[in-house]
């Protein structure tokens, strides 16, 4: 009981970044029609932004202190973040500790306007092209913008801690009556969960209560009768698209503690995010979300040593199996609308 | 002759010039002078070459007759190799029973693959083969490790059995041959400071890159093509005539299958290792990048995407900040400093960077690849009328 619990909670964490980014490509291709192969490179440039917000904040000036020597005894030279300086030491320290939640509100802005740049520059013109040329032209625009990353930050990982009052682990066992140390489960990841929990919470509100909302589902529906009835349908889903690459972009800052980011993090992700998306069915965000944590807790399972025991290599390819198995008995995926993707 | 129209005869003999003087064409600089490093007739860029030119024909015939996006087919490029080495391991050296191996495998691989995914179309069809492609690679990289020496790789070594051939020559592995013709074998030609390297393994890939492009003009000219380009334009009037698409674009994927297998045994025949990484979905997407760069759906088009590509990666990759400074080293230093820093990020290891420009300006302007802007070229040169552009095959449809 105790495997069980503690695998579907280590399959959370990874099923709610599925899902994010799943939410992300399934809202463009309900709303756009479009097939976005860069999303994941979306996902990549919010971890990024997490790692810029933090160099900068750690930028320092250097002073010679001469009272402390290093063991040439050369005066040390000591390096002062320029935030420490302004706020004093205490908040200065706070601040660059809490880099990572910080790079949430820089990330809103800064992928709010990479979709709308994205979309207006580049999407926008491929609407009426076949969905082989929109797969093309955004895998072309992931390679280009995962180089670009590599250009300036390098190939290798780079960490970036949670801030310390979520660094250890939370005994989740204790609460549900196990015994202590059964289940531990790290603080951030429970932090990642309720955050992504919170977001798609945030874009479903929007989406059924907001008149917004309800004008964008009119479109998704029936995109031509809503442009009849006078509604600058573009305009909002040019929004949408932005939604979207917040949504992804948030997923990657918040993730930079699981995995310290690479330029490459995007198309990993991309590639296990679309599968998660044909599972969940075209077109349907609840299919989309349900199908990232499904996904992410059976690929955790699939991890479980007693299982790659008894099927040695399963937790490499849980979930293409899955997507094979679903596809082909469920064509439109677990919650599929029909008339979605099937010209 | 051959079976073949005036104008593919003509194709298919420029195409024949191409390989066989490519040693000269790609040799164009002598190797004293600065623009050397433009030079690609060393073998191992040519036997490239011609090897994904093999691969991108065969991905043609899927793609481009059928329209069907696959985003897997690595996988039967890595199989076609893993199976080249086995024999190498076991049986021989002779790279013709790899070879025959290498397609056979790659063909029954496919088959069981495009079973299953052709059931679905479009995006889905994508993103099945692009999961099979990923199991493949997942599998050769962990449980498979055995078979495919997983990490490493797969390699040759001096205990093999090599049952109907040697084990070793001289306590060496012995090298790749057709018939005791080494592959790894090759003559030099020096001509007044240029020098001329004509590779056995080069001229060996050559001709049966011929071969494969021959048959891949003779489909295209088949009915068998055309019942391909129809269902790539519309396949539900297809089924309304009462035929049943499934088999057509089944055989095209085995085709297109046993092409890749092919250019995997081929790797292997001039260099005889195996690794997982070719089965990767960004090699998957390098063919898909060829094809459409060349033109899909055009007989020509794969070849020279291919060839464009193989080249620039060689190329590009191998400048970096000192050659950049050589060549501008003429205009002052500020602005020479400037350019170099422009163009640093393109070279050397940044030409993912270039390619992934290449590659969007092309979906993006010229959806039809090179062959496409040539006929632009020619049209606006030629004194037809400009209705006759209207006639040109809209690709992509």
């Amino acid at each position: 009981m105790e495997a069980i619990i503690l695998q579907v909670l280590n399959g959370l964490d990874k099923g709610s970044a599925y899902a994010l980014i799943a939410l992300g490509l399934t809202l463009i291709f309900g709303t756009l029609g479009v097939v976005n192969f860069a999303h994941g490179a979306l996902f990549m440039l919010g971890a990024f932004c997490a790692v810029t917000l933090s160099r900068i904040l750690t930028l320092s000036f250097e002073t010679i202190d001469p009272t402390r020597t290093d063991f040439l005894g050369n005066p040390m030279t000591v390096h002062t973040p320029y935030v420490e300086a302004w706020f004093g030491e205490a908040v200065g320290g706070t601040i660059i500790d809490w880099a990572v939640p910080l790079a949430v509100i820089i990330a809103i802005p800064v992928m709010a306007l990479i979709g709308v740049v994205m979309e207006r520059g580049l999407i926008k013109h491929f609407y009426k092209r076949p969905h082989a040329d929109q797969i093309l032209v955004t895998f072309g625009l992931a390679i280009v913008i995962q180089e670009i990353v590599k250009a300036f930050y390098g190939a290798n990982p780079i960490p970036t801690p949670a801030p310390e009052a979520f660094i250890g682990s939370f005994d989740i066992g204790q609460i549900l009556g196990f015994d202590p140390y059964a289940i531990m489960y790290p603080y951030w990841r429970l932090v990642y969960f309720f955050f992504s929990a919170v977001i798609i919470a945030a874009v479903f509100a929007f989406l059924q209560f907001t008149t917004f909302g309800m004008v964008v589902r009119a479109g998704m529906a029936d995109r031509e009768t809503v442009g009849l009835l006078g509604i600058d349908i573009d305009r909002r889903f040019v929004i949408m698209f932005a939604i979207a690459a917040v949504v992804a972009g948030l997923a990657g800052v918040m993730y930079t503690p699981i995995l310290s980011p690479n330029y490459h993090m995007g198309m990993d992700f991309l590639v296990l995010s679309f599968v998660v998306v044909v599972v969940g069915g075209m077109g349907s965000l609840g299919g989309a979300v349900a199908a990232g944590f499904l996904l992410g807790i059976l690929q955790s399972f699939a991890s479980m040593s007693q299982i790659i025991e008894a099927l040695p290599g399963i937790n490499q390819v849980v979930i293409y199996l899955v997507a094979v198995v679903v596809l082909l008995t469920r064509p439109r995926g677990l919650m599929g609308r029909k008339g979605v993707m099937e010209d | 002759m051959l079976g073949l129209n005036n104008a593919d005869r003509k194709l298919f003999l420029i195409v024949v010039c191409l390989v066989a003087f490519a040693p000269f064409i790609l040799n164009p600089f002598p190797d004293n002078v600065g623009m050397a490093q433009f030079n690609a007739g060393y073998p191992d860029l040519m036997q490239k070459l011609v090897i994904f030119g093999i691969f991108a024909i065969g991905y043609n015939i899927l793609f481009g007759l059928t329209g069907y996006l696959s985003f897997g087919h690595a996988a039967f490029l890595g199989v076609g190799s893993y199976a080249g080495v086995w024999m190498m391991k076991l049986l021989t050296m002779n790279v013709v029973p790899a070879l025959i191996v290498s397609v056979v495998v790659a063909g029954l691989f496919s088959l069981l693959i495009g079973y299953v995914s052709l059931r679905r179309t479009g995006i889905y069809f994508s993103i099945l083969t692009l999961a099979f492609a990923q199991m493949c690679y997942s599998l050769a990289y962990s449980v498979l490790t055995p078979l495919t020496g997983g990490e490493t790789g797969l390699t040759l070594s001096l205990n093999d059995p090599r049952v109907i051939g040697v084990t070793e020559v001289d306590g060496n592995i012995p090298v790749p041959h057709f018939f005791g013709l080494d592959m790894q074998s090759a003559v030099d030609l020096d001509v007044a400071g240029w020098s001329f390297t004509f590779s056995t393994g080069y001229y060996f890939a050559g001709v049966i890159m011929l071969v494969a492009f021959y048959m891949s003009v003779r489909l295209f000219r088949s009915p068998f093509g055309l019942m391909l380009r129809a269902i790539k334009s519309n396949q539900n009037r297809m089924s309304y005539t009462g035929l049943n698409a499934r088999p057509y674009t089944l055989a095209a994927f085995v085709i297109s299958g046993m092409y890749a297998g092919l250019a995997g045994g081929l790797m292997v025949a001039m260099d005889p290792l195996a690794g997982a990484e070719r089965m990767l979905w960004t090699a998957s997407g390098e063919v898909v990048l060829m094809t459409i760069l060349g033109g899909a759906g055009t007989l020509i088009g794969p070849v020279l995407g291919a060839g464009v590509i193989a080249y620039l990666e060689s190329i590009i990759s191998t400048i970096n900040d000192s050659i950049l400074h050589s060549w501008f080293q003429a205009l002052p230093d500020s602005l020479e400093n400037f350019l170099v820093t422009i163009l640093h990020p393109f070279v050397g290891h940044g030409w993912h960077l270039t390619l992934g420009l290449v590659f969007m300006g092309i979906v993006i302007f010229l959806p039809g690849g090179i062959v496409e802007g040539g006929r632009r070229i020619g049209n606006l040169f030629s004194r037809k009328k400009a209705d006759d552009t209207e006639t040109a095959p809209e690709p992509g449809e």
